[in-house]
């Protein structure tokens, strides 16, 4: 048997670190938004079936980036222990702070004990009955957690996307104001990777960006958390996705 | 490996795992289920149980009604009880028989219902609903021969079918052993569902609307409150009215109070004026 060189322990983890990080790029971005009206989750998705965006219980949301095997996982699992929180305490008993956690410590154990990490990064949102409870937590493929105020963005090219959405997102907006703002902001990327190859060709004409650019509602998944679902629907579930037509409509496109 | 098995956050399976509730607490948390424990021996003490529950269609949904009353033995137990539910966006069940093993069935069919449409990211199909309310009240036959028996009665529309714009109402009745059983018009069960059943059958007709469903559900629980003594009538004193739930395209809707008030009221007058037998 082949002796094994020695490597340290800092060396792994950031060789597992850097791998993880380089699937997560690769993928498109999903951005999660607080609105007045509640919390939107918008993820650029051309498929309509295979969803980056789930419910998990009544006020409680998740979006992710990265491989889909991997966050599908998550996102049962996810769903079975708000069920089970939920029949054997009561419905108010799940909170995404308690989610976040369990998740933390799965994803923790996952990016140290096995053969490879997971490439995803996770939200877990919770709509408050004011814009100022409402909680947002990023969980990251080695089981870190933040605790972000008000918006946030991740997949892709998360940080140009995040600098967008810093530079326009304010409380109080309508939901057509924080659709606009996350359209955006997912397209944020691709001005930019357009803006420099004009600059390379030197052509001079950094005018607005060409129509592919910009992403229709077919390429979108999007779906709220409803802050006032109990009140208006008379319903204890927040979550619905909003089709393509709404999406439209909302954006003024039709 | 070992810190996952003992947080009580489920294992990250992939491919196989079940999309039902009931399949997962029965394999991880079998203490949470109202049912499935083997009783010693002994004898039970009176334990409340409910009563009477209507059902029946009519043009573009279905509907379903129960008394407020609980009894134990000879004792009114509860006469507030409320054994009609909605069971997800488009049906409704109503228990009769014992209400402890009762109304935890009916929240775990609850969550059962919402657990596979948020895994799955669909509804299941009518049928497909009506099978598992079967298993669970399988699942309880053991405790139902100790006398701990629950009876429901299970009604919704199906969802998602050809584009029709008339929503069919269908109802499914269950016995014991989880037999499953479509019925047609209308049904009732629980102790006082003969009688119940007597006023369905010369009050129901084809193509009645929701209004005309209520008045004749309120009028057949109080033809069963008439002739049994374990079946709430509507209390005028306390102003309690029967659970109603109508189910259509709209989804499952609770009727008001002030509705159900107003056809009470209006019942109890015309037979007040009949001066007859009821």
């Amino acid at each position: 048997m082949a002796q094994q060189f020695y490597v340290s322990p800092e060396q792994v983890m950031k060789d597992r670190a850097d791998f993880a990080r380089k699937g997560i790029a690769r993928g498109k971005s999903v951005v999660v938004a607080s609105f007045l009206g509640g919390i939107a989750l918008v993820a650029e998705n051309p498929s309509p079936t295979l969803h980056k965006i789930g419910e998990i219980y009544d006020r409680i949301a998740f979006a992710a980036v990265g491989k889909y095997n991997e966050f599908e996982s998550l996102r049962q699992a996810g769903v079975r222990y708000a069920d089970v929180r939920g029949y054997s305490y009561d419905r108010v008993d799940v909170t995404a702070r308690g989610l976040a956690s369990v998740y933390a410590q799965s994803l923790g154990t996952v990016f140290t004990a096995e053969q490879k990490p997971f490439e995803v990064e996770l939200a877990v949102a919770e709509v408050g009955v004011r814009q100022s409870e409402d909680h947002l937590f990023r969980l990251n493929f080695d089981g870190s957690i933040a605790d972000e105020s008000s918006f946030l963005a991740m997949g892709g090219k998360a940080d140009v996307v995040q600098a967008d959405l810093d530079k326009h997102w304010e409380a109080g907006a309508s939901l057509r104001q924080v659709l606009r703002w996350a359209v955006s902001a997912l397209e944020a990327p691709r001005v930019d990777a357009t803006r420099a190859d004009a600059a390379a060709t030197a052509s001079g004409s950094s005018d607005a960006p060409t129509p592919s650019l910009h992403l229709g509602a077919g390429s979108l998944e999007v779906a709220l958390l409803d802050r006032n679902a109990s009140r208006v629907r008379g319903a204890h579930r927040a979550f619905r996705r909003l089709d393509a037509a709404a999406v439209a409509a909302e954006l003024g496109e039709v | 490996m070992d810190a996952h098995s003992r947080s009580e956050f489920p294992a990250l399976e992939g491919a196989g795992s079940s999309s039902s509730f009931l399949d997962h607490v029965s394999r991880n948390n079998p203490a949470l289920l109202p049912f499935g424990r083997t009783l010693p021996a002994g004898t039970m003490p009176a334990t409340p149980h409910g009563t009477t529950i209507v059902a029946l269609s009519f043009e573009g949904g279905v509907l379903m009604a129960g008394d407020r009353r609980a009894t134990m033995g000879s004792m009114i137990a509860n006469r507030h009880i409320e054994k009609v539910f909605p069971a997800d966006k488009y049906s409704v069940l109503g228990i009769a028989g014992t209400a402890g093993i009762a109304i935890d069935m009916v929240r775990l069919f609850q969550v059962e219902l919402e657990h596979y449409e948020k895994i799955e990211g669909t509804l299941l199909s009518l049928e497909g609903k009506a099978n598992r309310l079967g298993a669970m009240v399988r699942a309880n036959l053991p405790m139902a021969l100790q006398g701990l028996s629950v009876v429901p009665l299970f009604a919704g529309i199906e969802t998602g079918g050809p584009e029709t714009d008339q929503a069919v109402g269908r109802l499914f009745s269950y016995d014991v052993t989880g037999g499953r059983y479509e019925e047609l018009e209308h049904h009732s069960v629980g102790s006082g569902s003969v009688f119940a059943r007597g006023a369905l059958k010369k009050l129901w007709h084809p193509g009645l609307t929701a209004q005309q469903a209520v008045e004749v559900a309120i009028e057949a629980l109080f033809d069963a409150s008439d002739d049994d003594s374990a079946t709430g009538g509507p209390d005028l004193v306390r102003r309690l009215w029967p659970v109603v739930y109508v189910v259509t395209y709209d989804g499952a809707t609770r009727v008001g109070d002030d509705a159900l008030a107003t056809v009470v009221q209006t019942m109890v007058t015309r037979r007040s004026l009949e001066r007859r037998e009821s």
